[in-house]
């Protein structure tokens, strides 16, 4: 190896973990812009950004209600007025696709433009 | 395209008229075709030995790039030419046969820039064997991600770019470290 060789090895090493570094801190920011869309019966009634915690008060027909949370950046279904609580059940979510739903009353509410779900595809 | 490969390694391998840089074994045109051929056949196995190894990170594009080790033996032996030949025939056989042929096309694009850069950098002598090696490496990965881009047409693919640069100087320093010696050890038994 000529000493050449060491400082190419070096300086693409370095442009790859900075490179690394940069995509980090990009998406860190770029993670904000995740929204969660409150859907009733396929209609789309709300958009709330991940990053300012609230609580909604989600209204479905019959006088039934979900409360949808938003919290660290995460929404979850704290209450709901449903008889099995499935939703309520559901872990909070905040990444891309995901999303909580209620049967009963007719409402998803569904993860936009937020990071890459931990599974993804794979092909060889 | 196959077919074309096929024309121009008879152009290369037949015409003596071609010159080019003397071979390690001998000069005669046989031996220069037993050599390519050799080549071929072993970038080959290579290809398949290396399809056998799974290596799931998650990233397509991750890899030793065992065949490569031929290449740059090729292009050090006998020439640009040559070794660009070799390249072109081995991705097709290997993509024809237990590859996928849908992504013989990122191959063929990571195959000839990473050849188009190791050749312009054997001819500027800026870098011994192992240097070349780690750019082949590295622009073979850049090509093969710059052509998936334009497929998919999604530019998101530049986020693989930091981790196959990394993945492509490792391979690349193991590779060219082994060529380096496989070059040596190869010019001294032809000048025998």
């Amino acid at each position: 190896m000529k000493k050449n060789d060491i400082i190419l090895i070096a300086a693409l090493l370095a442009a790859a973990l900075a490179a690394l570094a940069g995509i980090a801190l990009y998406s860190a920011g770029t993670a904000k812009g995740a929204e969660a869309v409150v859907y009733i019966n396929g209609k789309e009634q709300g958009r709330y950004p991940l990053g300012e915690g609230r609580a909604v008060k989600i209204p479905a027909g019959d006088g039934g209600y979900n409360l949808l949370e938003i919290k660290d950046g995460q929404a979850d279904i704290t209450k709901a007025s449903c008889p099995d609580k499935i939703c309520v059940d559901q872990r909070p979510v905040s990444r891309q696709g995901e999303s909580l739903v209620c049967l009963p009353n007719k409402v998803v509410v569904e993860i936009e433009n937020g990071g890459e779900p931990e599974i993804d595809g794979s092909t060889n | 395209m196959q077919q074309q490969a096929w024309v121009l390694e008879w152009e290369i391998c037949c015409n003596t008229a071609g010159g080019g840089a003397p071979l390690p074994i001998g000069g005669t045109m046989a031996k220069k075709a037993a050599y390519m051929g050799m080549l071929t056949a072993l970038a080959f196995v290579f290809s398949y030995i290396e399809s056998l190894i799974p290596i799931t990170i998650g990233i397509p594009g991750v890899k030793l790039g065992l065949a490569n080790l031929v290449v740059i033996v090729a292009l050090y032996t006998i020439g640009a030419k040559e070794a660009f030949v070799l390249s072109a025939i081995r991705i097709f056989l290997a993509g024809f046969t237990f590859g996928n042929p849908a992504n013989m096309v990122y191959s063929l694009a990571g195959g000839m820039l990473s050849l188009l850069v190791m050749a312009a950098m054997k001819k500027w002598k800026l870098f011994s064997v192992t240097g070349v090696s780690v750019l082949g490496g590295v622009s073979h990965n850049i090509g093969q991600i710059l052509v998936a881009m334009l497929v998919v047409e999604n530019a998101k693919l530049l986020y693989y770019l930091p981790v196959l640069l990394l993945s492509g100087t490792i391979a690349g320093i193991a590779v060219g470290v082994v060529a380096a010696i496989l070059t040596k050890r190869l010019e001294r038994a032809g000048r025998v």
